[in-house]
């Protein structure tokens, strides 16, 4: 779970990191009104989940309230390579004389923290990584015993920082890594990571992605997500427990097993395709959840056709016919003329193929392969007709 | 031969008393795998269909000495009941649970590696392990594969179905299925299962099947290069996956530019591994591989 900067440095603050004080406001009238209170100069800035937002002009610089009030219209409503900025943070400008560079994720290859400094801030650190690799330092933490604060002392030297904020910036560290560690995050990035003329380290920015699986240990950042920026299909496929990720084509796809369902995107793109979304209906589904699934699928307008690529292990085939029955009977899935391309196989697939012989359900197809379907299911969605519709 | 379970299995389950934990190790004790005992705190002394019950790992490898240990308690539990069973001796513990915090994966692997280096880990978010025609340790659909020579290691249950009933339907069967699981830091990698395969004697062809995410698969391909002399044919899940959406398992999703399907495609294939383009195709080749060889021993 991606974090707003605001949100992350909210975390920040709440482990002893400096961040500058701040307020996030969701209309022009509450800008102009925090930007008093936090002090001029402020930054207004965006607050959406993609890189590049400066550059796209989601963060300015405001003297006055005038500024604050033409920043702020300007910025909110503002589509960032398809983000919607509907909140801004305001926070009272900083006086910068360097830009450093500190992380710490769970690095999946060496299964080890790694934190990360470099006094090359304020610009994009793989690139960096890829020209100028010995001005990234890389550490690994033994987990078991922390990240100590003569380590974060050695990393601080190591980079290069500058002598006289090498203890400032081993307290961020060591504050970071407490961020990590205590919030469950798989990562905690500050770019940058400042020196002020007084020599003050402070997060100038905050990217924190939290273990979704260990929310249950933060009750209080179980609010933290960005549901309002949220799709809201997948929004709805979260609080109803169903694994869906929304993509830009117009063939919707269900399938069992999470990997199962990536190689369904995969075939059906390669059948000259375009997949709508993902949606993993999970082991053991019963009917009841694969007809909510199909609700799921047709609540994207673009969708044009439907594949459902079962492979049953503990699912079964029989339980996923009767879900599609049910979603024509109760839904009304038949009602909107998109066709169904149906492929059951494992568990009780004789059965499942049998229940929908006999519902003689319009529009629906089946297929005995996965690639069958794929292509089938591809020349439905643009339109054309093919054999063995029931 | 094959790997990691079999006739000398002796299994016990944390988890027994619940609903799936009961269901999937009677449908193991039916195939034939050895269940000798179950472990719930407080439910010492029960028994699920003759199969005893203890409170601790402690008591039942004391008591009915279990050398592999399945974990099917919920995920806030799970972390305590792996390093428990390792603590207790066990060999092999296979972590059925699904969602189990990362940090907390992350401090298992480092014990286990510290203090219990007799144990090996395999999953968690994992579908276990199935040595046809001699042990199933796990949830498997047993009914798909039969004996044979191909070793299967993957990251995703159904897949492995999908492309383990195409080899089967090909007239080939398996040595070992082993499921390492979807989660970010998993107990074993694609390297350990590949170093059982090679040294397997049943074993003659590896199907590798992984998915976007994290580097397991380019660590293989370095592996495969210098240690494994089998033919090993690879699949790799999520081309079309958009960056930064995570695709049901957890640890599923590219980050910037690292973890893309076609970056691992290109590090195995650099490494002389053929990658299916389908799971059909990965059937398809691995059944030529192996009908050439079989040519070849007559």
């Amino acid at each position: 779970m991606d974090l707003l900067e605001y949100q992350g440095k909210q975390l920040f603050a709440r482990h002893g990191l400096k961040v500058s004080p701040g307020e996030a406001v969701s209309t022009v009238e509450d800008a102009v009104r925090a930007a008093g209170e936090v002090g001029y100069p402020v930054v207004v800035k965006a607050q959406v989940l993609i890189g590049g937002r400066g550059k796209a002009g989601g963060v300015k610089l405001a003297a006055d309230e005038a500024e604050v009030r033409e920043h702020a219209g300007n910025i909110l409503g503002m589509d960032i390579r398809g983000h919607v900025v509907r909140t801004l943070w305001i926070e009272h400008a900083s006086d910068i004389a360097t830009e450093y560079y500190a992380s710490v994720l769970l690095d999946r290859s060496a299964k080890r923290p790694l934190v990360m400094f470099s006094v090359e801030g304020g610009v994009d650190i793989e690139e960096v990584a890829e020209k100028t690799p010995e001005k990234l330092i890389r550490h690994h933490v033994d987990p078991l015993a922390g990240l100590s604060r003569d380590e974060a002392v050695e990393i601080a030297t190591e980079g290069g920082a500058d002598a006289d904020v090498v203890a400032g910036v081993a307290d961020a560290l060591v504050a970071l890594y407490e961020v990590w560690l205590s919030e469950d995050a798989t990562l905690a990035e500050i770019n940058p990571l400042i020196v002020t003329p007084e020599r003050e380290v402070r997060a100038l920015d905050a990217k924190v992605s939290l273990d979704g699986n260990a929310l249950y240990r933060h009750p209080e950042n179980q609010a933290l997500s960005d549901s309002e920026n949220e799709d809201p299909i997948e929004r709805r496929a979260k609080q109803e427990g169903v694994q869906y990720v929304k993509l830009d084509g117009d063939i919707g796809i269900l399938g069992n097993g999470a990997g199962l369902v990536m190689s369904t995107l995969d075939v059906v793109a390669q059948a000259g395709g375009s997949p709508a979304n993902f949606l993993d209906a999970g082991g053991g589904s019963d009917a009841e959840k694969i007809k909510q699934a199909v609700a799921l699928i047709l609540a994207n307008e673009a969708v044009k056709a439907v594949l459902f690529n079962i492979f049953g292990g503990i699912t079964r085939c029989d339980e996923v016919a009767r879900g599609l029955i049910a979603a024509f009977d109760d839904i009304g899935a038949g009602g909107q003329s998109i066709p169904f391309v149906v492929r059951l196989d494992g568990t009780n697939d004789v059965e499942g193929r049998e229940l929908l012989q006999e519902a003689a359900l319009p529009n629906v197809y089946p297929a005995r392969t996965m690639n069958e379907a794929a292509e089938k299911v591809v020349a439905l969605a643009a339109g054309q007709t093919v054999g063995a519709g029931s | 031969m094959s790997v990691l379970v079999d006739e000398r299995t002796r299994l016990a389950v944390a988890g027994i008393t619940g609903r799936e934990g009961s269901f999937h190790t009677l449908n193991n004790r039916r195939y034939g795998t050895n269940v000798v005992g179950g472990v719930t705190p407080g439910k010492g002394g029960q028994d699920v269909e003759g199969i005893p019950v203890f409170d601790s790992w402690a008591e039942a490898v004391q008591e009915v000495q279990p050398n592999t240990a399945m974990i099917f308690v919920p995920p806030r539990f799970a972390a305590d009941s792996i390093l428990e069973a390792a603590a207790a001796g066990v060999e092999l513990v296979v972590t059925i649970t699904e969602g189990i915090p990362a940090h907390d994966e992350l401090r298992v692997y480092n014990i286990l590696k510290r203090d219990h280096v007799g144990t090996r880990l395999i999953g968690p978010n994992c579908p276990g392990i199935l040595s046809p025609g001699k042990a199933n340790v796990g949830i498997i659909p047993a009914s798909f594969f039969k004996a044979g020579n191909v070793g299967v290691v993957s990251r995703s249950g159904t897949l492995t179905y999908q492309i383990g009933n195409e080899i089967a339907q090909a007239g080939f069967g398996c040595s070992s299925i082993v499921g390492i699981g979807g989660d970010p830091v998993p107990g074993s990698s694609f390297v350990d299962v590949l170093e059982l395969f090679q040294a397997d004697d049943q074993t003659e062809l590896i199907v590798l099947s992984g998915e976007i995410g994290g580097s397991a698969e380019e660590e293989a391909a370095e592996y495969i290069a210098g240690h494994v002399s089998k033919p090993v044919v690879a699949y790799i899940a999520g081309f079309t996956a958009p960056e930064g959406k995570q695709m049901g398992h957890a640890g599923a999703i590219i980050s910037g530019t690292a973890g893309t399907a076609a970056a691992k495609a290109k590090a195995l294939e650099a490494r002389g591994v053929r990658v299916g383009r389908t799971p059909t195709e990965v059937a398809e080749i691995a059944v030529q591989v192996l009908g050439e060889a079989s040519i070849a021993a007559h």
